[in-house]
């Protein structure tokens, strides 16, 4: 062992580990951890400086079924490990999985605080509206009304949409994939892995247990010509059968409308185009909370300042300043004398 | 030094200690006064101890009681443990001070006041009906009532600087008058001041002239009798003053020096621990990587996810703090990897006093944490051991793959002694538990394979061909992947614990000060040493038949233990708690351990020990 495998050879199926595979038969986790696998060889990082790192829940077993270094953690974690790992070592590529219960609910704090940092960490949030794990609670992505375990007579709280909470944290990478398109899944993989910085990707999962079809509105093959409005960088923001339909700023209401090109006098030139890399964050927003369609793909990517990297020049800049640490200096330093 | 002298026959008296506490406002300056009067007598060559005592607000409304700070020193020609039990001589900058602080002074004792801040609504606030210095309620000290704000300004009367600014070097003054009152040299603290305030020179001007002004109004009054305090017979060397938290990341560098293991420090501010946080943020150039976390959780877990990339991750906090960490500390003892918890213990439950000092934390460090979950605990005994024993929560840490407790407490993380500096030569390399990915390993690689101590192998990420997944789930002996089986876990269970009592292995024993055996032992542990140290040897003076035994190593405890426990007749444990080591000795060894417990947020004092220990041997 311990022989350097040649990168260029690796394969999907060097990226799965030998663990049996225990989620749900037809659980939307299989195709995500198949989209991760056949990503990885592409990503051009070594096998050995990549590493998943997850919280609790049905998502977060991911770590054990890839043959890369891995830690599963505690129940909303994944961040904060993340972090001191990645800070401890920043030449490692850094994956976090986690789920609507893990990263936004016990978890919270540690997401909003990593990508407020954009610390280089690719999160996969997993979102299947509902505690898996636990058997079947209501999350803080749960629509109101959600009839679970812990609430039979139907949520109360209002969710929280995660591309929001991540926006609203400062991202500079937000996107949002779904479990049924694996091509759409790998392309947005790729695309996280490429980014300097925190890039955070929600996506759309289904839980056949205790939550099965909840995002069918979206993703079920009726409905996504109508209700997905796939995200193109520079492209006008269609949809819809024909391209039909489309996403309009109204200037006045600073709201998005969804208008139907050709009727009423709208021509495609009135119809937003999609501009990732824009800095102002608000249209983003927009584009995050609308729900039907449901916009999919690269919502927003900027550059910002990356933390690791600033935490790695401030200690060169030491060193250059002070000059490398000597530890029989340090101990006799500040105020001294001496007892003949 | 109570007798009173007329104006011709001052003379100097030799004093073999003296013990002093400076007192005033938050605002006052009572730390920086104490800190200097501390620095000066050490390189006069005295032995010392100090003692800060900070007001829980930052700043509590001016001239009320909960604002007061103080700053306790104790100095000697004979060796000192502890500050002291009763001050000697009490600085009072306003009538609160003197009000907070009066109770705890000799009878007989001396106190200086800032006579002007003794006004109506100085009194007011202090809660005074009269005026203490005039009515005869301190009859029975030595009251020289000074005139300190206004001769300040007076001195300061050409300065350029506003009013306020002017009395703010007021604490400059009363140092300058300690100063002349036991025979010190001015230079240290004017080399401080011309540094300090190097950029503004007019501060620097005005302080300077503040000191001299007070030294010189000494000389003139003439009604101030002169002391000395000899210097001690100290060991020679090169010496520095040392906090505990100072000497704790001094001790996490070195570690990481001995064991070419970066520092990784994940931390959230909490009092009294901050400072460790503070230091260590500015060693960047030993490569230390500090990070302020959003929550104590997140402080956790980050030198966790830290130590499993290679570097030895530390967190600092309080008893809140750690118990958040709770569940994280967990997932270390599980995943087996090196961490280092630093504990600066405070006064709980709860918010409790952040400012004042407990060692309530033990049982919490042994035992809180859910399932079957020993940890490594270790504690210093004096400010500058905190050196040492960060050293060796490292070096314990790395060597044994496991998450290592060191409970530090306010009153060593706050206090200061004299160092004599060690040379980094004398500190033992430490061998973390890294493979080489050179030399062939199992095939596959199992994270969970050990050596004799049932230390486990240390690969980490970047090491080709060692990729491995570890977990907070149980896992299969070796492999480490995921198990239910239930003689695994009864195993593992059991492999976890004996891997924590092989540590003992790598501890030397338990000292004893005194006769190896005899009617009495005083066992203590933490940031009572020094206390215990003096009762005991003014005890044994006496001709009492005890001695003294310091735990640093708590779990596991030292091989010798148990049997230094069944020397002696009795055993007293004094604890700044409600009685926690001596629960463990109860459980552990059947021994009947008398407790002695003060939970005031305050150390003991000498006497209190003493009086214990002769009620015991008496009974
Ligand atoms: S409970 Fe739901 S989310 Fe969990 S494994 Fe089963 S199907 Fe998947």
């Amino acid at each position: 062992m311990s022989q350097l495998v040649d990168q260029g050879t690796l394969t999907k199926k060097d990226f799965a580990s030998k663990q049996d595979v225990r989620w749900c038969p037809g659980c939307g986790d299989y195709s995500i951890l198949s989209s991760v696998q056949s990503v990885m060889p592409e990503i051009g990082v070594p096998k050995e400086k990549i590493v998943f790192v997850s919280g609790i829940g049905c998502s977060s077993r991911f770590p054990h079924y890839m043959s890369t270094y891995g830690f599963h953690s505690i129940h909303g974690r994944a961040p904060s490990v993340a972090t001191g790992l990645k800070l401890a070592n920043p030449d490692l590529s850094v994956w976090v999985v986690t789920g609507d219960g893990d990263g936004l609910s016990i978890g919270g704090n540690h997401l909003i605080h990593c990508i407020r940092r954009n610390i280089d960490l690719k999160i996969l949030l997993f979102n299947n509206k509902i505690y898996g794990l636990t058997k079947g609670q209501y999350s803080p992505t749960s629509d109101v009304g959600t009839k679970a375990k812990s609430t039979p007579y139907g949520s109360i709280d209002r969710a929280f949409n995660a591309i929001s909470v991540a926006i609203g944290s400062q991202a500079t990478f937000v996107a949002r994939t779904i479990d049924t398109d694996p091509k759409h899944m790998q392309e947005i993989f790729k695309r996280a892995a490429e980014h300097k910085g925190t890039a955070f990707v929600e996506i759309l999962q289904n839980c056949v247990i205790f939550n099965d079809k909840v995002h069918s509105p979206i993703t079920s093959p009726e409905n996504k010509i109508a209700n997905q409005l796939r995200l193109e960088h520079g492209k006008p923001m269609l949809f819809g059968k024909d391209n039909k339909n489309g996403v309009r700023l109204n200037p006045n209401t600073l709201d998005l409308e969804i208008v139907e090109v050709g009727s009423n006098g709208i021509t495609e030139q009135n119809i937003l185009v999609h501009d990732e890399k824009r800095i102002n964050p608000t249209i983003h927003f927009l584009t995050g909370e609308l729900d039907t369609p449901a916009a999919l793909g690269v919502i927003r990517n900027v550059e910002g300042p990356n933390f690791e990297e600033e935490v790695y020049k401030q200690i060169t800049k030491v060193k250059e300043l002070k000059g490398e640490g000597n530890l029989e200096k340090l101990l006799n330093s500040g105020e001294t004398w001496t007892i003949e | 030094m109570s007798q009173t002298k007329t104006v011709e026959e001052i003379e100097t008296i030799e004093l073999d200690r003296v013990v002093i506490r400076f007192a005033g406002d938050s605002g006052d300056g009572m730390q920086v006064t104490g800190g200097q009067f501390t620095t000066t007598s050490a390189i006069a060559g005295n032995s010392l101890a100090t003692f800060p005592d900070y007001p829980a607000e930052i700043r509590a409304p001016q001239g009320t009681l909960p604002g007061v700070s103080g700053f306790q020193i104790q100095l000697g020609e004979i060796d000192i443990y502890t500050a002291g039990d009763e001050p000697d001589v009490l600085v009072a900058m306003n009538p609160a001070a003197l009000k907070v602080n009066i109770k705890d002074i000799k009878k007989g004792g001396t106190i200086i006041v800032n006579q002007d801040a003794f006004t109506k609504t100085g009194l007011d606030k202090a809660g005074y009906a009269s005026n203490p210095i005039e009515d005869d309620s301190l009859s029975s000290y030595r009251v020289i009532p000074t005139q300190i704000t206004k001769l300040t300004r007076l001195a300061l009367e050409e300065s350029k600087l506003d009013s306020r600014s002017k009395d703010r070097c007021k604490n400059f003054f009363a140092l300058g008058l300690m100063y002349w009152i036991y025979s010190r040299p001015l230079e240290t603290t004017k080399d401080w001041i011309k540094e300090k305030f190097a950029k503004k020179p007019d501060i620097v001007d005005a302080n300077l002239k503040a000191l001299q002004a007070g030294y010189n109004y000494g000389i003139t009054v003439e009604a101030l009798p002169t002391y000395v305090v000899k210097s001690a017979t100290i060991q020679p060397g090169k010496y520095r003053n040392i906090t505990g938290n100072q000497a704790t990341i001094l001790g996490l560098i070195a570690a990481s020096q001995k064991s070419s293991t970066p520092i990784f420090l994940g931390s959230y501010p909490i009092t009294p621990a901050s400072d460790i946080l503070h230091e260590l943020s500015k060693y960047k150039e030993f490569g230390v990587v500090t990070f302020q976390a959003e929550d104590e959780i997140a402080a956790v877990c980050s030198a966790i996810g830290a130590s499993f990339g290679g570097a030895i991750g530390v967190t600092s906090t309080s008893g809140p703090g750690l118990a958040l960490k709770s569940e994280a500390v967990g997932l270390a003892v599980k995943t087996e990897l090196p961490l280092v918890i630093i504990d600066v213990q405070r006064a709980g439950p709860s918010t409790g006093m952040p400012t004042k000092t407990e060692q309530s934390d033990l049982l919490f460090a042994m035992y809180g944490r859910h399932g079957e979950s020993p940890v490594c605990i270790l504690a210093p005994s004096t400010p500058s051991d905190c050196y040492e024993m960060a050293f060796e929560a490292t070096r314990l840490a790395l060597e044994f793959m496991t998450p290592v407790i060191l409970l530090s407490d306010g009153y060593l993380a706050n206090g200061s002694e004299p160092w004599l500096i060690p040379s980094s030569e004398e500190l033992p390399i430490i061998n973390n538990h890294l493979i080489d990915p050179q030399k062939s390993q199992d095939e596959p690689f199992l994270p969970y394979s050990r050596d004799e101590n049932l230390v486990r192998n240390w690969a980490i990420p970047g090491m080709a061909g060692f990729e491995h997944r570890i977990s907070g789930l149980e896992g299969q002996e070796g492999s480490g992947s995921i198990s239910y089986d239930p003689e695994n876990h009864e195993r593992m269970t059991e492999t976890r614990k004996k891997k924590i009592k092989n540590i003992q292995k790598s501890i030397p024993p338990l000292e004893v000060f005194g006769e190896t055996s005899g009617d009495l032992l005083v066992l203590g542990w933490g940031g009572t040493y020094g206390t215990i140290r003096a009762a005991v040897e003014e005890l044994q003076k006496e001709g009492k038949s005890v001695s003294q035994a310091h735990l640093r190593y708590l779990n596991p405890f030292p091989s010798n233990f148990e049997e230094v426990l069944r020397s002696y007749n009795k055993v007293l444990v004094p604890e700044i708690n409600d009685g926690q080591l001596s629960r463990l000795i109860k459980a552990d060894f059947l021994i009947n351990a008398h407790c002695l417990n003060k939970v005031q947020g305050q150390p003991f004092k000498v006497r209190e020990l003493k009086e214990a220990v002769s009620r015991l041997i008496e009974n």
